[in-house]
């Protein structure tokens, strides 16, 4: 007999196991006990506790929940954690040690946060960007920020303070 | 009950006796010596140098967390350094916590005001007393009581028991606004740094020992409701411990994780009883309103007589489509629902309807829920309604255990409470310049207020009242609204009504100053020209505080110098929650003379005139975000109905603004020490029709209906 489409997807379920994944949190190697396509956001939220990481749109649109994998920054909503197993993860917590990163000194400095919720997101695209465009430009920022949005309308702050701690390089 | 202490009474006294929502005295329960002195329930000052201010407004972003600890620091004359914070939860204490209709400065500023001034002059009383040395000799600076003559000073802190036995002072004087110190300063948020490093707790990230997670399946269709649901295949999944019914439309998947919850639920199977509303679509609401527009209107503003002038007549029809406000954290909240008591951690504006609504829902007393309030990622009114609470404490009532229940984006949008829709119907008589000498504005839009059941006098939705006043003062002016109704869920939504009423009066304003053959500043300058008192409802607007930002804008838009080739500019103003408003929108058209050319918004001035500036830094940030939000409301928000269902689902087919569409936004406040007014709002209603201005400048084409990109 055919299944349909959902009836399917879930015999497969029932075939799916809880998988040990290894993977480097924040420096940290950390074992989980999960099913292997669970996003990496609620492993990281739910199963690590580590939530600076934010859910906002479960579909990469919005890059609320964008950490670094290998230095390189990905939506972890819509990032297996089996692809991550074995590869190190950095979360805003592991940003800097004592939350002292430049672009987090630079974010209270130019007083970019309103609700705040999405500004980690946006300091993780903003890493990324950083440390392979150490002083970008007006354009440069555009677009690696235009993935992350922000409902309080933060967006003039935020290339304010990407200059700034890019070390007020030319526009 | 045991009978009020003197110090209650006095405080009791003091609330009742200038109207002032100032909290009570709440005196440690059993203790025989005063430690801490809390003169109210503002404020407590503890022997180790601590002053905490407590907040009794919910933090989305607006700032509150430090503008109105400011407020009570600066009476205090505290040291700003030396101030710490804390969330009220739900209580009795504090009047009406709803945080919402821009109103948290506005009406705290004078019960904060009061409080810091109460707890200063009573350590001044208490360091005389120490000292034996008359009242006036002293003087609080700094977190410090110093008497000059001797050098000698003594902390908050240390003077902090002796204060507390004192009689509360009934009467005390407040500070003048060229004494501030800390009003009016570019004071940094408190919440900043640990919102950038991620150690902010929203309602999102609340964690309770052995706590459930869970998604809800909610019936897509308008007032439909659960036939019946197979949980078979959702038991399947991994950690999933619970799927029930939760009310008439919903049913919870319960699981040990987010993912095993969400999971649960796309494999849930329900038959949906669609109710009354599935055939509902756009097209119909938009008929509704046009079949209601020919009911006679209840009248909220009028002065002369619009029928008995002659002259040339001008009349247009404008309309907005719903909205959603789409915050960044999608819904959620945290119950543990424990027989007699349930606690929950809600980001929410309406902490005591939270309260209420949860005791009504599980059956309990209102006094035996606790509302712990967290940061929210955002608001704009989403969180105004309790839906989220009452889930979470029927979930966990359902499971007896603590819960958090979470919604999906596609969740936020497709079970919001939208911005309602509505049709404006302008008419204009226009004298020999071309000036109008009547003007009649029907505004035709359901009531939110109505449709959630409350109170509706006159049939007048209650929120028009901040909403919808004249902006000009006319001889012949008439505003007119007529209730509709629509099965659609009404919210409110960032500035409400206002945004709909600007538009279309400050398009329509452009669309006489074109008839005219005037510029749109000095048209509506002209009409702004004579100073008058506009009686509003229970409000007065100033055509002199309307004309001041007007002005502002323009000058700063540098309106009298030609703009370079491919740019066009429009300008609107408007007043709401008490504040004046007005902007230029500045614009190039992308895509050049075609009939697919886009206007890109490349600069915006804004001038505000909100009385006394509390925090710059926070104002602007106010206006640049309802800036950008109402960008983004202009240019493509728009809610459609399908088959009773909303269509849009996340944030691809409903987009807000990004970076590369976000204009600069420059701020100017009027200088100003009358008693501040709201923020949070009133710079969304000018910048739709400001932008339609401008397009019409860059392309003659009006556009009468939101959004402009459709």
């Amino acid at each position: 007999m055919l299944c349909s489409p959902v009836a399917f997807c879930s015999e497969l379920r029932q075939l799916t196991y809880m998988a040990d994944i290894t993977l480097r949190v924040n420096g940290n190697e950390k074992k989980v006990s999960v099913s292997p396509e669970t996003p990496l956001l609620w492993v990281l939220r739910d199963t690590l506790a580590l939530t600076g990481t934010k859910f906002g749109c479960g579909a990469g649109l919005c890059g609320a929940c964008t950490v670094h994998v290998d230095g390189s920054a990905i939506r972890s909503c819509s990032t297996p954690v089996s692809q991550v197993a074995g590869k190190s993860v950095t979360t805003i917590e592991g940003l800097s040690a004592n939350g002292l990163h430049a672009l987090q000194q630079a974010w209270i400095a130019e007083e970019v946060p309103q609700c705040g919720y999405c500004q980690t997101g946006q300091i993780m695209t903003a890493a990324a960007l950083l440390a392979k465009t150490p002083n970008p430009t007006d354009d440069q920022i555009t677009q690696a920020m235009n993935g992350n949005l922000c409902r309080c309308g933060t967006y003039e702050r935020i290339r304010k303070a990407i200059h700034r701690a890019a070390g007020g390089g030319v526009r | 009950m045991s009978p009020l202490s003197r110090r209650e009474f006095v405080a009791a006294g003091v609330a009742a006796g200038t109207g002032l929502v100032i909290g009570f005295y709440l005196p440690h329960q059993g203790a025989s010596k005063q430690e801490s002195f809390s003169p109210n329930a503002y404020l407590r000052i503890t022997p180790d140098n601590r002053v905490t201010i407590v907040v009794a407004r919910s933090e989305m972003g607006q700032g509150v967390r430090t503008s109105l600890p400011m407020i009570l620091a600066e009476e205090l004359e505290a040291d700003w350094k030396q101030i710490e914070i804390e969330q009220a939860e739900a209580s009795t204490l504090f009047g009406d916590q709803t945080t919402g209709g821009s109103a948290s400065i506005r009406t705290t500023w004078d019960p904060m005001r009061k409080a810091g001034a109460t707890a200063r002059e009573m350590l001044i009383s208490a360091a005389a007393l120490a000292w034996g040395v008359p009242r006036s000799s002293c003087v609080a600076e700094s977190g410090r009581i110093k008497h000059g003559a001797s050098g000698r000073s003594l902390s908050y802190g240390e003077l902090a028991s002796r204060a507390a036995i004192l009689p509360i002072p009934a009467d005390v004087p407040l500070k003048q606004s060229k004494d501030y110190r800390i009003v009016g300063q570019r004071v940094a948020r408190l919440d900043s740094p640990a919102k950038v490093k991620g150690d902010a707790i929203f309602g999102i990230d609340v964690r309770l020992p052995g706590m459930k997670l869970a998604v809800l399946s909610r019936c897509p269709t308008i007032g439909g409701r659960v036939s019946s649901f197979d949980d078979k295949e959702s038991k399947k999944i991994a950690g999933v411990s619970y799927v029930g019914k939760i009310g008439d439309s919903s049913v919870a998947v319960v699981a040990d994780s987010v993912w095993g919850a969400m999971e649960g639920r796309r494999v849930l199977n329900v038959a949906w009883d669609d109710g009354p509303n599935k055939d509902l679509n756009t097209a119909a609401v938009t008929a509704a309103l046009k079949q209601a527009a020919s009911r006679k209107a209840a009248s909220i503003y009028s002065t002369g007589d619009t029928t008995k002038v002659s002259g040339r007549k001008i009349s247009a029809e404008y309309s907005l489509p719903f909205m959603a406000h789409a915050p960044m954290e999608p819904g959620n909240c945290t119950a543990n629902y424990q027989g007699a008591k349930c606690e929950l951690w809600a980001p929410t504006q309406v902490p005591q309807d939270c309260r209420d609504s949860v005791a009504q829902a599980v059956g309990l007393d209102p006094d035996q829920v606790k509302v712990n309030v967290t940061l929210m990622g955002g608001g704009f009114g989403r969180r105004l309604e309790h839906d989220y609470a009452v889930e979470a404490a029927l979930v966990s009532k359902a499971i007896n255990a603590p819960v958090k229940v979470i919604w999906t984006r596609e969740d936020d949008m497709r079970f919001s409470t939208y911005r309602p829709v509505s049709l404006h119907q302008l008419s204009a008589t226009l004298d020999g310049s071309g000036f109008p000498i009547a003007l009649t504005h029907r505004l035709i839009a359901p009531s939110i207020t109505g449709q959630k059941g409350q109170p509706t006098p006159g049939n007048v939705d209650p929120d028009l009242p901040d909403e919808a006043g004249p902006v000009y003062g006319l001889p012949n002016y008439s505003i007119e609204y007529v209730m509709a109704e629509t099965p659609v869920p009404l919210g409110w939504m960032r500035s409400v009504y206002a945004l709909q009423a600007a538009f279309a009066l400050e398009s329509f304003i452009d669309e006489l100053a074109v008839a005219a053959g005037k510029d749109p500043l000095k048209y509506r300058l002209h009409l702004l020209e004579k100073d008058q008192d506009l009686q509003y409802c229970t409000s007065t607007w100033k055509t002199a505080r309307m004309r001041g930002v007007l002005q502002l804008a323009a000058e700063k838009a540098g309106w009298e110098k030609p703009l370079p080739a491919g740019r066009f500019r429009g300008i609107a103003c408007f007043g709401c929650f008490a504040t004046y408003m007005a902007e230029v929108v500045e614009i190039s058209m992308e895509g050049g003379q075609t009939e697919n050319a886009q206007p890109h918004v490349r600069r915006v001035v804004a001038a505000v005139d909100c009385g006394q500036v509390v925090n710059p830094s926070i104002l602007e940030q106010q206006i640049q975000g309802g800036v950008v939000y109402a960008l983004a409301n202009a240019l493509r928000a728009k809610i459609t109905i399908e088959k009773g269902r909303v269509l849009q689902g996340n944030f691809d087919d409903y987009a807000p603004l990004r970076m590369d569409e976000t204009p600069v936004v420059e701020v100017y406040a009027v200088p100003s020490t009358e008693a501040p007014t709201g923020i949070g709002e009133p710079s969304v209603p000018p910048l739709a029709p400001a932008l339609c201005n401008a397009i019409y400048a860059a392309t003659k084409k009006r556009i009468r209906a939101l959004p402009i990109l459709s």
